[in-house]
């Protein structure tokens, strides 16, 4: 090959645009098998079969349903604010794709290797709650605001012990580098911060799962109290990427529990990328076994449980970290 | 609260957390209930409540065990029952056209029109237990359908006759 033209593929724009667009494909085929593995764990946990006509075992519903979300009309209701109604769904996507720059799938795969990974996604995470909010207020509809107030008390309630667990695992590798945080783990389990910190870890699960808006913390849009919450006005593709973000919103959560505490790509034998891949979606299907088993909580109970349980608890295993680590030197 | 309270109480709520996880992972693993229509039919029918019909005789199954005592005409809250049978004929109007009335009629011990509504019925099985002489059931036929409403208007001396023939 030309020794100019890898020079240009080398070049941290390229990477980006290339990285970009393998992230683009990864949210959408995620998206589509998660629909239906949720869909397919929901029927057999209540003992029905789920999808199960269109393709082999159903597999291409998921399909068929964003052909459907793409073909509809997209309406906006009188009164709203069109163009916060319309940036709401850009905004709840695009920083999910932005965080999964930073994600370490592989020691050679890596789109953007950030020292700062860690921090980049902890704050545009934190901008998909402004999303909700703007779909909420843009809509012109109670459910909606409802939704919106809801969201942003969780997300406020939840990032509090979220970060002090994922601090008390950087102070523990000394790094904010996901790829570093994760090299510092090793092969086998008694070698991750999971299992080293198992508070922390259950704390970051507990967050993720908040922070995400998943069952049995899907307040902003409980469907049998707030119709569907801040989405109640979205049809088509509007609705179809607060959707995709959501999924893609666990993908990253799931990716980063995995890196900081389930030792990411590392693993006996195979790839990297396999152990990876694998301990995401066994995080992944654990956040679907919690939403099809548990109810949801009211709202006192879930700022209860944050505040009066989570930040003390988060507070107390920072402490405890930082006097460990101070001892080790 | 004291300290050992609060471990209790985080201690009884996790165990369910878990004890929850347990249920429906087991629920996960046994295999479903759901019967897939087209490719599968339902086979316990019989505690599957049709529209009622006749019962018919056991010496001749094309004639009902009716009596024509209109019993389970009063019986039903919804009167989706309708009997008929020929009025006893007053005198010199013998030879004319037999006048059909409800039921009960003097003299009358055999049915001459016997239709339900099922677009009426409740299926609450008044009829069936009211009858003297065990002449209604619920049938089995879990698949009816139609576009019309008249067809949910049963006769059903004549499905008792085309049952006897079959």
């Amino acid at each position: 090959m030309n020794p100019e033209v890898l020079l240009h593929l080398d070049h941290p724009l390229t990477r980006l645009v290339l990285g970009l667009v393998c992230i683009f494909a990864f949210i959408g085929l995620n998206g589509l098998v998660l629909v239906w593995v949720e869909r397919k764990v929901a029927g057999h946990v209540q003992l029905r079969p789920g999808p199960l006509h269109v393709g082999p075992h159903g597999l291409l519903q998921p399909l068929v349903d964003a052909v459907k979300l793409i073909g509809k009309q997209l309406v906006a209701p009188a009164g709203s604010d069109k163009i916060l109604y319309w940036a709401a769904p850009l905004l709840a996507f695009a920083p999910a794709t932005v965080c999964f720059l930073p994600l370490p799938f592989d020691p050679n795969l890596a789109p953007m290797r950030l020292n700062l990974g860690l921090v980049l996604i902890l704050a545009f995470s934190g901008l998909g709650v402004l999303s909700l909010i703007l779909a909420g207020w843009g809509s012109n509809n109670k459910w909606g605001l409802l939704g919106a107030a809801r969201a942003v008390a969780q997300s406020v309630a939840y990032e509090v012990p979220l970060l002090l667990s994922v601090m008390a695992v950087a102070l523990t590798a000394g790094s904010l580098d996901l790829y570093e945080i994760t090299a510092k783990q090793g092969a086998w389990p008694w070698q991750w911060y999971g299992v080293k910190n198992p508070l922390a870890f259950f704390i970051f699960l507990v967050c993720a799962v908040a922070e995400t808006n998943r069952a049995p913390f899907d307040l902003p849009e409980a469907e049998s109290e707030l119709t569907a919450g801040f989405h109640t006005e979205y049809s088509g593709m509007g609705f179809g990427l607060f959707f995709l973000a959501e999924y893609a919103n666990m993908i990253i959560v799931s990716g980063v529990a995995a890196a900081l505490f389930l030792g990411g790509w590392q693993g006996p034998f195979l790839p990297g990328i396999f152990w990876f891949l694998v301990k995401v979606y066994c995080l992944l299907c654990f956040i679907i076994w919690l939403r099809w088993t548990y109810p949801r909580v009211r709202f006192d109970q879930l700022l209860n449980l944050s505040w009066k349980w989570l930040t003390p608890l988060a507070l107390l295993d920072f402490a405890l970290v930082v006097i460990v680590a101070g001892f080790g030197g | 609260m004291s300290v050992s309270q609060l471990v209790q109480e985080a201690y009884t709520g996790l165990k369910s957390l878990v004890i929850g996880l347990g249920v429906t992972g087991k629920a996960f693993c046994q295999p479903g209930v759901t019967v897939i229509y087209p490719k599968e039919e339902v086979d316990n029918l019989a505690s599957f409540r049709g529209h009622v019909e006749l019962v018919g005789k056991e010496d001749d199954p094309a004639v009902p065990r009716c009596v024509a005592c209109g019993a389970c005409v009063k019986a039903c809250p919804s009167n989706c029952l309708t009997i008929l049978c020929p009025v006893a004929a007053k005198e010199g109007e013998e030879g004319g056209p037999v006048k059909m009335g409800p039921a009960p009629q003097k003299g009358s011990k055999t049915p001459g029109v016997v239709i339900v509504d099922f677009s009426l019925c409740s299926l609450c099985g008044q009829c069936a237990k009211t009858c003297p002489v065990d002449s209604l059931q619920f049938s089995d036929n879990p698949y009816m359908v139609s576009f019309d409403r008249k067809d949910f208007r049963i006769d059903l001396l004549a499905r008792l006759r085309r049952l006897a023939e079959q």
